[in-house]
């Protein structure tokens, strides 16, 4: 178990490789990935009960989905400290010939990705059918997601929510990252989705919100919570409410940095904001 | 001449649902999907012996594409059944993302392809769906060509890892191939012998090429037909030997000419062995509502078009 303090470390480290990451490859999406960097870190050295290695059916283990593939920097470098691959491999993130793809990929046999993401919309029926074999193999473990606030205007997720609930898939937490932020603007502008809480109530959902998504506490405690619930014939959602690019004052509140790198004036100033923790690979 | 004659006629369609209910019986990590047309898969049998490994995801093809997916992660080896427009065109996107560049083991079964599905009209009749599957890499894509060889392809595609597309049709059509046929992805099989014009066919058109064969042989013109029944990968070897024969060749698919089984094996002459061709297929056209048999009239897909092009073809030696 590590404390808050140790986590909070480790957000630090990959605030500091998103930035580095995209920076070099001049590409890139960093608000995404800053805003889930506590999340993603407390799901994999918290949250989630995982095996040591790495195989692609995750028996006896739960198993992560991400469905925005975007924020690819972030699952990469919380991956990595995971020990699913060296940090260094960061350092080939976009390159050719990298595992690292702009979008991950299971396609490069890249450790600790389980399926494509890149397209939005896909990821929830994806993790609806690993948690139904979860079932058919009496595998008690469970399934977890994250998801776009924005992605949620893909009609597939609204099949797959649908799916859920009537269905009982009760082995499943699927989070909305509630960022409020999309590439053309804020979701409010680009196409408002009302509440989203009431839309997964009234598919037969439990919801869970989760107020402060960039505060660690907050977000074991609101999994612990979501935890409890599965088991119960209801799938779970995690409202997340996350500042995209979180821990970098200018990239705050704001689309702007939704998949734009910063300059090397700008890479300086956004580290300077997030000191060195564990060291740089 | 080696000719072929039939007892009985059966739809491949129910060709896949027994293959289906077999593998009920023999493999356990095999599992069904279907968007709710379970009739017209013919997967009832499969459903009442099995139900536990049966998803009925109701009308969203979509997320049947991305529950088969995730369904693998797990060791199970899903196959999704609707009709072939709703099994590619529609999903293209989910089946190009999450299960081919995903490489996942999905069996992709596409019931009433073609023109054959006949009534229900074009939106319904997908003649794109060869293409669409074959330019996804790493997807296989197989067309059999009557009951008993959908039934084969069915049982043998559960034991080869990795996406496969198997399409099949809905109308009634002659039984020709041996109910013991072991079926070996990627082999053509040679059906009859011949020295003047090689037919490759697949799917429905096998039969209809046998039948041209026939009436060929009456004017005095010896055809070798091949059954392609594996469109990727395409056996080269076979239709170059053949051609190696013949000097020419005549494709056959209930397919658009554009996409389809033609252009494969246009490929293959092109950078082997350059041999004059004409493509039996629609012309680049949706189709219309009438029965089976008036559609392939039609649109050319019959004995009748097939014979057309080979005395075309032979005349371009």
């Amino acid at each position: 178990m590590a404390n808050t303090k140790e986590l909070q470390d480790l957000t630090t480290q990959v605030r500091r490789d998103i930035l580095r990451m995209v920076h070099k490859v001049n590409s890139g999406h960093p608000g995404g990935s800053l805003g889930c960097a506590e999340f993603l870190v407390a799901l994999y050295n918290e949250i989630m009960d995982r095996k040591d290695g790495f195989d692609m059916d995750g028996i006896n283990e739960d198993v992560f989905f991400l469905s925005n593939g975007h924020i690819s920097p972030v699952f990469y470098s919380v991956l990595a400290h995971a020990g699913y691959f060296p940090v260094e491999e960061l350092n080939t993130f976009r390159l050719i010939d990298s595992r690292l793809q702009g979008h991950p990929t299971t396609h490069e046999g890249l450790p600790g990705v389980r399926i494509a993401s890149g397209s939005l919309g896909q990821g929830m029926s994806v993790a609806l059918g690993a948690a139904q074999a979860k079932k058919l193999n009496n595998d008690s473990t469970l399934v977890y997601t994250l998801h776009g606030d924005g992605e949620l205007q893909e009609g597939q997720n609204w099949e797959a929510i649908m799916y859920a609930s009537a269905k009982k898939v009760d082995n499943i937490i699927c989070t909305i990252d509630l960022n409020g932020q999309q590439i053309d603007g804020s979701t409010d502008t680009v196409l408002p989705m009302g509440s989203i809480e009431s839309k997964f109530v009234a598919f037969g959902w439990d919801v869970i919100t989760i107020e402060e998504g960039n505060d660690i506490d907050a977000i074991l405690k609101g999994m612990a919570k979501a935890k409890a619930l599965t088991g119960k014939g209801k799938p779970v959602c995690v409202l997340l409410k996350t500042v995209m690019g979180h821990g970098v004052d200018f990239m705050m509140y704001t689309h702007a940095w939704h998949g734009k790198a910063p300059n090397d004036d700008q890479l300086e100033n956004a580290l300077s904001q997030n000191p060195v923790t564990l060291g740089d690979y | 001449m080696k000719t072929y004659t039939y007892t009985e006629k059966k739809d491949t369609r129910s060709g896949f649902g027994a293959g289906l209910a077999e593998l009920g019986r023999t493999n356990p990590n095999v599992v069904a999907l279907c968007a709710d047309l379970i009739g017209s898969l013919k997967m009832d049998e499969f459903i009442k012996e099995n139900p536990e490994r049966f998803f009925q995801i109701g009308i969203a093809e979509a997320n049947m594409m991305g529950i088969a997916a995730g369904l693998t992660i797990g060791g199970k080896i899903p196959f999704t059944g609707t009709f072939a427009n709703f099994s590619t065109g529609r999903v293209y996107d989910q089946i190009r993302q999450s299960i081919a560049y995903s490489n996942k083991n999905v069996k992709i079964c596409a019931s009433h392809a073609g023109l054959t599905l006949g009534e229900d009209g074009a939106t319904h009749q997908i003649l794109e769906d060869i293409g669409l599957m074959k330019m996804l890499p790493g997807m296989t894509v197989i067309n059999p060509c009557d009951y008993n060889q959908t039934k084969a392809a069915t049982i043998a595609i559960a034991e080869h890892d990795g996406p496969v597309y198997l399409r099949f049709g809905r109308p009634s059509v002659p039984i020709f191939t041996p109910a013991d046929q072991k079926f070996e992805i990627g082999k053509a099989l040679q059906l009859t012998e011949g020295t003047d014009v090689t037919i490759v066919a697949t799917g429905h058109l096998v039969w209809e090429a046998l039948e041209a064969s026939k009436a060929l042989y009456e004017k005095g013109i010896s055809a070798e037909v091949i059954d392609i029944h594996t469109i990727k990968p395409l056996d080269a070897k076979a239709i170059l030997d053949s051609v190696s024969k013949t000097g020419c060749i005549v494709t056959a698919e209930e397919h658009n000419i554009l996409g389809g089984l033609g252009e494969s094996v246009a490929r293959v002459l092109a950078t082997n062995k350059p041999t004059p061709q004409e493509f039996v297929g629609t012309q680049d056209t949706f189709g219309e509502s009438g029965t089976p048999a008036q559609l392939m009239d039609k649109y050319g897909l019959n004995a009748s078009a097939i014979v057309n092009a080979c005395e075309t073809v032979i005349k371009r030696k």
